[in-house]
């Protein structure tokens, strides 16, 4: 038993932390937003060299994985950067198409080389990303595969790029994967997202420390008021429990961990941006700061693979 | 990064299981806050130093098995999940053998430990005075040198267990003119039945004389009482209060066992249509099962070396607050049976009420998480 990042995962993620602070990701944030694809290829093409997609493609298709560990370390990191693009469905379909030789001879060699965007979404839900991706995979009774395309629907973060997956999916191309794989594709978005959350409230909580720091309000930093030190100190009780159970899903891979994982870190992620915009005020508010581009990750965050509702349901049929 | 278990533990865990099934008492003891309780759970924690199970993180010399930290949160799992008692003697155990085993003599360490492994002494906290609660320097009892030993006098208060225990400990002002507030304490053991000395139950919001006032008027204590150096209480209390908010005082088995409880009575009273009492069982059942991550997580630190400062004012906040979420949600489970002073979530929800004031209020670990753990300024309290 040793519940604790190895020295190796810790350096990935330092590693991983260094890269996408020089990639300047608040502008490739705000370039994707307005569907201009070059800087956030040019941030998977990095994310891809540094391995991440590997992690989730066994060795026989050119891969290191699948390293759930591994790969929770690199969401973290992708949400605390708020890096766009459809990082979780890729890595879930890889998962899902590992299931049947044929697909994952043809997709996972590209996918893990980073060469290949794809997208994944529930039928009748919506695809991410789907102007970027060349393939959107859908889950549901009949896995199928569609062309891109389709009408874009703007997500409340408007980062999160999102495509009707039409009722004539069935129209699509069948995938010849068995349930398990479909499952284990869900699984796999459920927990990534949540290790995304949590990055992205660690972002949140960590924008905030620097700002009650430095605003003075009635002659002080307002950081030394109390009410702001409590609302603070119950945000990082909240993403600090959270963490465990998303590390823990990660080892145990159990569904109703997963779950658990998922809703925890979502709603910790959640109130961790309710604190941000209340204690930035009016300037939170705005489109400006970058702040921004964290605070409207949490609701969709939180609800996507896996609503709250749903998971505590999943939780307790154990 | 693993969650494995190793042969030697699991072989700890099966036979901590073996004899605990062989022997927890069937249906639960009387309250620990009665006299008829105490004497019961004494009797019980004897049966359990008999086979060296009532201290198990204690070295062997004192009744202990020398376990780590993983055994020790192992045999708590078994503990609670074979439905034992609550411990008479956790004040003791939890809160003044670590600072015994820190600071105290030889001669103490064999003269104080053995007994209160059996439970033949119960150890009572005297921290709390009247004016002085989560500001612990501000305390006003007098320690007074005299031949021999020291006189207390004064006023502690909120003595969990005082009301039936034997002995107490606490810190006394042992130098008024010291020139700041922490310094001049003194750490000493006393006899809560020594000349001199009144206890005056309280009664907890339950009515159960659950803790007590002290009154203390030149209470001799002689020397071989005195933890560690006269004057530097301050210090090696603060050592005791760590041990009180973080790892040792609420073991994850404990709400695991509790968090079980309560799936398995949704299971038979729930109405699977309630969505909102349903959506807060499970978040009892992931609050255990994170509460335990968190732990395991922490253990590992401490197991690679590392100590465990400020991040037990998480656990505490976390802890005292998940407690009373899962009572809460228990008596709304059992209907008009949770109002029922006796019903079996009952005295746990009033216990776990406590949980956000005892061991350092929540108040007070938020401002610890905020300063310590996030960088923020020190400001107007």
């Amino acid at each position: 038993m040793r519940f604790l990042l190895t020295r190796e995962q810790s350096d990935f993620a330092r590693s991983l932390d260094a890269m996408l602070t020089s990639a300047d990701t608040p502008a490739v944030v705000r370039a994707w937003e307005s569907g201009d694809h070059g800087p956030g290829r040019e941030v998977w093409r990095r994310v891809a060299e540094a391995g991440v997609f590997a992690l989730a493609v066994p060795e026989e298709h050119e891969g290191v994985g699948l390293l759930p560990v591994e790969l929770v370390v690199a969401f973290r990191e992708l949400g605390r950067h708020a890096v766009p693009g459809p990082y979780v469905e890729t890595v879930a379909a890889a998962v899902l198409l590992a299931g049947s030789p044929g697909l994952a001879k043809e997709w996972l060699p590209r996918i893990a080389a980073g060469r290949a965007m794809v997208t994944l979404a529930e039928e009748g839900g919506y695809a991410l990303d789907a102007d970027a991706a060349e393939a959107v995979f859908v889950l549901g009774a009949r896995p199928a595969v569609l062309p891109p395309g389709g009408a874009l629907r703007v997500s409340s973060d408007a980062a999160r790029r999102l495509f009707a997956v039409t009722p004539a999916a069935g129209a699509g191309e069948a995938l010849p994967v068995p349930v398990a794989s479909v499952v284990a594709a869900r699984e796999s978005a459920m927990l990534l997202t949540a290790a995304q959350a949590l990055g992205v409230g660690d972002a949140l909580l960590a924008r905030t420390v620097s700002y009650v720091k430095q605003r003075t309000q009635f002659g002080t930093p307002i950081g030394s008021f109390q009410a702001v030190k409590h609302r603070l100190a119950d945000t990082l009780v909240g993403l600090e429990f959270a963490r465990p159970l998303v590390y823990g899903a990660a080892l145990s891979r159990a569904g109703a961990d997963v779950a658990a994982a998922k809703v925890t870190a979502g709603e910790a992620a959640y109130a961790a941006g309710r604190t941000a915009l209340q204690l930035h005020g009016a300037v939170g508010y705005t489109q400006e700061l970058d702040l921004s581009l964290w605070l409207r990750k949490t609701g969709p965050l939180r609800d996507a693979w896996g609503r709250p509702g749903d998971c505590r349901g999943r939780v307790l049929e154990g | 990064m693993d969650l494995d278990f190793s042969a030697e533990q699991d072989a700890f865990r099966a036979e901590a299981r073996a004899w605990l099934a062989a022997r927890v008492p069937e249906g639960p003891l009387p309250s620990l806050e009665t006299e008829e309780g105490f004497a019961a759970h004494r009797e019980w924690e004897a049966r359990l130093a008999a086979d060296r199970w009532s201290v198990v993180s204690w070295p062997e010399e004192y009744g202990g098995r020398g376990a780590d930290i993983f055994q020790w949160l192992i045999f708590e799992e078994e503990y609670f999940a074979a439905g034992a008692p609550g411990r008479v003697s956790q004040n003791g155990i939890n809160l003044l053998a670590p600072t015994l085993f820190d600071h105290a003599t030889d001669e103490q360490r064999a003269r104080v430990l053995p007994s209160m492994a059996t439970g033949e002494v119960v150890w009572a906290q005297a921290w709390s005075e009247p004016e002085s609660g989560s500001d612990l320097a501000s305390l006003r009892s007098t320690a007074v040198r005299t031949p021999g030993g020291w006189l207390l006098s004064g006023q502690k208060t909120w003595s969990s267990r005082a009301a039936f225990a034997d002995r107490a400990f606490g810190i006394f002002r042992s130098d008024p003119d010291a020139d700041r507030p922490h310094r001049g304490l003194t750490y000493l053991m006393f006899d809560l039945r020594a000349p001199g000395v009144t206890v005056r139950p309280i009664g907890r919001l339950d009515g159960k004389p659950a803790f007590a006032e002290l009154f203390l008027d030149e209470v001799f204590v002689p020397d071989e009482d005195v933890i560690g150096e006269a004057g530097r209480g301050w210090r090696i209390a603060m050592s005791t209060t760590g041990n009180e908010r973080g790892l040792m005082l609420r073991s994850p088995g404990r709400f695991l066992a509790a968090a079980g409880r309560l799936a398995r009575d949704w299971r038979t009273y729930g109405d699977p249509a309630d969505t909102a009492v349903r959506d807060r069982v499970a978040d009892a059942l992931i609050g255990a099962r994170a509460y335990q991550l968190f732990t395991w997580a922490n253990a590992s630190r401490f197991a690679a070396g590392e100590t465990i400062g400020a991040e037990s004012s998480l656990n505490k906040v976390f802890w005292s607050e998940y407690d009373i979420a899962l009572h809460e949600t228990a008596l709304e489970l059992m209907g008009s049976d949770g109002e029922l002073a006796d019903g079996k979530w009952a005295e746990g929800y009033v216990f776990a009420l406590a949980g956000p004031i005892y061991a350092g209020t929540n108040e007070i670990q938020r401002d610890i998480i905020a300063e310590r753990l996030l960088g923020l300024p020190k400001g107007r309290r």
